[in-house]
């Protein structure tokens, strides 16, 4: 038998429905907290926030068909350095962290070790609610804030989200959305696993996703932020030190770049399985 | 299921947290029925119920739970349930939604996991609370919750940290009642206590603990024997009690041989006990003594439990 079937027959043998089962079961759980619980007002507040601001300049500011250029230049920008690079970036860090962190600092997770459920399931489980709870936070907020910009144009807005660019436009964000919150989701859930205090390595991975532009660019493959803003559909015009957050150096194409984070993606959380795996309930350290 | 198989075994087994010692070269086998985990707070009773099931991993050593490693959490949970002593719960939990969310985690159905949530809830007594938040239960309400969650997927394997801890008496008397009807079904029933005569009404075997080492396991009869150093204390209620301790205490083994207060018995302390029932035979036939009763007064965990450890320990 080849290595390529003998891995077919394995995979073919695994309790897939389970797993899809025990997936669904913590997912119920999950969503419930994640979306209603109290300390995560924070999260919602950096999601909507540029909905306020744009719906405040939509109401007050009176623009002619013309600024819908300036207009779209300023959403790609609220996207690049405010969603992107903050919004998405700290609101990953709230929601992924305390995926597991959480449940042991409430002393909860030990129910979760206590069932016939595989960690590695759990840990799968547990990623794709954060993921749905994060995606749908700033994916709201993302389409919002895209709305309220073209609304006050009237027609014009509407023939440009619908005639023009401006759909193509709003589906990339969506997608970079996902792509960023798989990638920088992994990575806070993988640091949660390893540090009771995931906030300094939080920071060290923001200083890499800053930085990395100056160094070479096999380096910055390990970043997120490399690939997704090859995929924003607007370039903002970058002078000085803006440069290094919107100048790529050595472009890489569409699908590598969609398929980058998610294979970092994949990598990282294939490293979370192994720290699962050794996780011990030992709340008294806490 | 063979022998090895129907057994929880710890070989060798040792855990250290950091330099502080949780158990150490732990050498146990334990057949089903109602097994007592007894010592004094610190002595690793909890340590040995997580290890035992995976919630710690040993520093040395191997565990079996009936030939299933507790690493293996989705073979193990399907045969074991483990009431843990940590009082939290996730937030907004009912009792009912507490041990339905378990079961759903299991990967059953809605229907078998509402099935399976009420006849458990019912087991503990709990059907008229079920739908009330857990955060507003008392101690012993939030007990008898975890006890049903431990029990909802009928386990062969039952691990009971303390479990009753925070009950009220007649809720104590029926939680004994279910631990040892369990047991006689064949089940393992591994209950960690520090209230003695508890254990000692409920267990089959008992497995005494201090300072992280076994310092004994076994049936507590035998164990008793093998308490050397303390000779046995044999309650004897007879018709001549003067007569009986003075024929009793030319002999070399009997230590001491005390007339009760009430003048109807003796009190007799001998360093071998088969050699004391031998004699008693005799003398029941040559001197024409007849006995009421004849009962060891130090043959339970109690009595065991300070000599062996009490000296070290005096509270438990």
């Amino acid at each position: 038998m080849t290595r390529f079937a003998q891995l077919r027959s394995t995979l073919a043998e695994q309790p897939w429905e389970l797993w899809i089962r025990q997936i669904a079961a913590v997912l119920r759980m999950d969503l419930r907290k994640n979306f209603l619980s109290r300390r995560g007002i924070w999260i919602y507040l950096l999601a909507f926030a540029p909905v306020a601001v744009i719906t405040l300049h939509a109401i007050i500011d009176r623009h002619s068909v013309g600024s819908i250029r300036t207009d779209t230049e300023v959403l790609a920008g609220i996207f690049q350095f405010f969603y992107l690079r903050f919004g998405i970036f700290f609101g990953c860090l709230g929601i992924f962290t305390w995926l597991f962190r959480g449940e042991i600092i409430e002393k909860s997770l030990h129910y979760y070790f206590l069932v016939p459920l595989k960690r590695e399931v759990l840990l799968v489980g547990k990623f794709v609610g954060g993921l749905v709870t994060s995606v749908t936070l700033f994916g709201l907020g993302v389409l919002a804030s895209f709305a309220m910009m073209y609304v006050h144009f009237g027609d014009a807005g509407q023939y440009y989200v619908f005639n023009g660019p401006g759909m193509g436009q709003l589906l990339a964000y969506l997608g970079i959305t996902v792509l960023a919150c798989t990638g920088y989701g992994s990575i806070f859930l993988t640091l949660s696993l390893l540090f009771k205090n995931p906030i300094i390595p939080a920071v060290l991975v923001l200083g890499w996703e800053t930085f990395t532009p100056v160094l070479p660019t096999l380096v910055q493959r390990f970043s997120i932020t490399y690939y997704l803003k090859q995929l924003c559909p607007v370039a903002i015009p970058g002078e000085g030190l803006l440069a290094l957050f919107t100048v790529v150096s050595e472009p890489v194409s569409t699908l590598a770049a969609i398929l980058g984070p998610v294979l970092l993606a994949v990598l990282v959380l294939l490293l979370a399985c192994k720290f699962v795996r050794r996780l011990e309930i030992s709340y008294v350290a806490e | 299921m063979n022998g090895v198989n129907n057994r929880i075994t710890f070989e060798n087994v040792s855990k250290f947290y950091g330099d502080v010692l949780g158990v150490n070269r732990v050498n146990l086998s334990i057949p089903p029925g109602v097994t007592g985990l007894v010592g004094p707070n610190g002595s690793g009773k909890t340590t040995l119920m997580n290890l035992l099931t995976g919630l710690i991993h040993p520093t040395e050593g191997r565990i079996s739970v009936l030939g299933i490693s507790p690493t293996r959490a989705e073979e193990l949970f399907r045969r074991v349930g483990y009431c843990a002593q940590f009082d939290s719960f996730p937030k907004g939990v009912t009792g009912f939604s507490f041990v339905y969310n378990t079961l759903r985690l299991h990967g059953l159905d809605d229907r078998e996991a509402v099935r399976l949530a009420h006849e458990a809830l019912e087991r503990v007594s709990m059907t008229e609370a079920a739908f009330r938040k857990v955060a507003g239960y008392s101690k012993g309400m939030r007990q008898r919750i975890r006890l049903a969650q431990a029990i909802c997927h009928h386990p062969t394997v039952l691990v009971l940290d303390e479990p009753l801890n925070g009950l009220d008496p007649m809720a104590r008397s029926e939680s004994l009642e279910l631990f040892q009807a369990l047991g006689r079904q064949g089940l393992h029933v591994i209950i960690s206590s520090h209230i003695l005569h508890e254990v000692d009404k409920m267990s089959d075997q008992v497995v005494l603990m201090s300072s992280g080492y076994v310092v004994a396991e076994g049936q507590i009869h035998a164990v008793r024997t093998e308490v050397k150093e303390h000779p046995m204390q044999v309650l004897v209620r007879c018709s001549d009690p003067n007569l009986l301790a003075s024929r009793v205490f030319a002999q070399d083994h009997v230590v001491e041989a005390k007339l009760n207060d009430d003048g109807k018995g003796v009190l007799v302390r001998t360093r071998d006990a088969d050699a004391f029932y031998l004699l008693l035979n005799r003398l029941v036939v040559e001197d024409n003594i007849s006995l009421e009763t004849v009962a060891p007064a130090d043959d339970d965990v109690n009595s065991v439990y300070q000599y062996l450890i009490g000296s070290e320990n005096k509270t438990i």
